[in-house]
């Protein structure tokens, strides 16, 4: 299997002495999808500026498809693409233009990098907006401006820093739609967020970084069995009086036609309806409390936490 | 990168940069020469009317080449240092950055951008400078490649500059507390000749005074200095901005944290 990104003993010290990094690994294969996520200041920005030549590292070594992005750099550069968290491009430069000097960047000619801008600016949704100022597109606009821009010389590994920060549900869907896409065509996707139904929905892998160290690096359905408990919200058909009896299980009834049940992960949803049914209970709906991932994302987070602190004491 | 993929990053940068300048000529074009207007009007013909010639030709046509390499100067340098001062305040230097584009590449577009504006901005005021003289090319051959080393020289200065700088304040700081004294102690106005033994030496650690006079020379055929000495000069100063700028480059000062 060819490695995407390989990331060795990553290190970043900024000037007063804060680590952001404390010498993280991991790889991620061609084709893959990742989410990378962690708390805010965890050091993910940190990480994927390193990748991108945006920040200089304090130690180790990264390669992308097998090229030092230090003594490789020009090869590396052509495999990448980034898409920042915030807005980079020139507020006074019309679309159409920014594509094409990316393009020219990178050194691909004004007849391809023309035709590559109206491909990728058709796919965004952009095309229409071409010759207008960018500083002029609305928010979810300039993001998709951004993915556009950081395609437009074909890079086989793309990595997205919150893409979806601030962007409307419809528009989100609509990104997802649009990676996975992608990520179908062969290109391996880096996705940082915020949103984890988001990461649970689109990612195959996952590593979590916490404090400057990967606190979890595994496939997303791997980490997802490790969670032992689950909390469901059932919508009940007729109201409850009084309080309901499901042996074994943790229930609360919130209102007359909302119930919540804890369930470990040895226990079966089967034997809550079967239990309800035989009480003439109907259930209308079901759902999870929170996000799955939410969950685990909170344990390990938090378990990082707990951890430095008893390391500090 | 090939050397034609370089190319066509050299050309993206330059029509870029070209682009900005022209986009935005009542801020970059209208000004220089407004300004070189006045300096004609008042010092070439006002008071260069009481003063007589200087070195056998009158006081205007001995501060016309002065005043040209002036706008030049502040020219060429003033586009560098803003425009790569609101690239990486915008962070659109990221989009260079993370492009395989060589540092070398970036440096020279910026700097054919810096010497684009001066030459034009200088061409304006040279045409300016016929409503008020007459003027002739002693050496067009050294007129031009001096306009074209001094263009290099100042938009490297302002790359420096720009690199440097964190804030607004810090891109006028040069200009204002270094530049100006530096061009209006150069030679402008007046011949380094005139000055007593002691100021005409410490004048000749100026830079500019080799660029003013080399270009005087190339109009009117003369100088206070030689005018191998100015090339020498101009071009040691040129490989030295360089050599800096491209070290900043390569370590990611200002640029890269």
């Amino acid at each position: 299997m060819t490695i995407a990104l390989s990331v060795n003993n990553l290190k970043k010290v900024f000037k007063g002495g804060v680590e952001a990094l404390k010498g993280i690994s991991f790889e991620v294969q061609k084709g893959d999808f990742m989410a990378l996520l962690g708390p805010n200041g965890a050091g993910k920005s940190t990480t994927i500026g390193i990748i991108s030549s945006l920040i200089n590292k304090s130690g180790g070594s990264v390669h992308i498809f097998g090229h030092d992005i230090d003594t490789d750099f020009s090869v590396a550069k052509r495999h990448i693409g980034v898409v920042p968290q915030e807005f980079n491009f020139n507020q006074f430069e019309n679309v159409g233009d920014i594509l094409r000097a990316q393009a020219g960047y990178f050194g691909i000619d004004a007849a391809t990098a023309a035709q590559r801008s109206e491909k990728y600016l058709r796919l965004l949704g952009l095309w229409e907006k071409r010759d207008e100022a960018s500083r002029l597109l609305s928010g979810g606009m300039k993001r998709r401006l951004m993915i556009a821009r950081a395609l437009v010389h074909e890079p086989q590994l793309l990595i997205l820093d919150e893409p979806t920060a601030g962007v409307d549900i419809e528009l989100r869907r609509s990104m997802w739609d649009f990676l996975i896409e992608i990520n179908r065509a062969g290109t391996t996707i880096i996705l940082t967020t915020h949103y984890l139904e988001e990461a649970e929905q689109l990612c195959r892998t996952i590593a979590i970084i916490d404090h400057g160290d990967i606190v979890e690096n595994t496939l997303m359905k791997d980490l997802l069995k490790k969670l032992d408990h689950e909390t469901f919200v059932l919508d009940l058909g007729s109201g409850l009086d009084e309080g309901i009896s499901l042996p074994g299980f943790e229930t609360r009834l919130i209102d007359a036609t909302t119930l919540e049940i804890d369930m470990t992960k040895d226990q079966s949803l089967n034997d809550i309806f079967a239990s309800l049914s035989e009480q003439d209970i109907e259930v209308k709906s079901l759902r999870n409390k929170t996000n799955r991932l939410e969950e685990l994302f909170i344990e390990l987070v938090n378990g990082g936490q707990t951890s430095s602190k008893e390391k500090r004491s | 990168m090939t050397f034609k993929e370089q190319l066509v990053a050299l050309m993206t940068i330059v029509r870029k940069e070209i682009r900005r300048f022209l986009r935005i000529w009542v801020q970059t074009l209208i000004p220089p020469a407004i300004t070189i207007v006045l300096y004609f009007v008042i010092f070439g013909q006002l008071i260069g009317a009481r003063i007589g010639d200087m070195a056998g030709f009158n006081y205007m046509q001995y501060i016309v080449p002065g005043l040209i390499m002036m706008s030049v100067i502040t020219n060429s340098y003033g586009n560098v240092v803003s425009s790569f001062f609101s690239n990486k305040f915008q962070r659109c230097i990221e989009e260079l950055m993370v492009s395989p584009t060589p540092e070398y590449i970036i440096i020279i577009g910026f700097v054919f951008g810096g010497v684009a504006r001066g030459i034009l901005v200088g061409s304006i005021v040279s045409v300016l400078a016929l409503f008020f003289t007459d003027l002739s090319l002693f050496h067009a051959g050294v007129t031009f490649s001096i306009v074209i080393l001094t263009a290099i020289l100042f938009s490297l200065g302002g790359f420096i500059n720009a690199i440097y700088a964190n804030k607004f304040d810090d891109i006028s700081i040069v200009p204002t507390f270094i530049l100006t004294p530096l061009t209006y102690l150069g030679g402008v106005f007046y011949s380094i000749d005139m000055l007593p033994p002691f100021w005409r030496m410490v004048s000749k650690a100026n830079p500019i005074v080799y660029m003013v006079n080399g270009f005087r020379y190339g109009i009117l055929g003369i100088s206070d200095v030689g005018i191998g000495v100015s090339y020498g000069m101009i071009i040691i100063f040129i490989l030295g901005a360089y050599i800096w700028a491209y070290t900043l480059m390569r370590r990611g000062v200002g640029i890269r944290s």
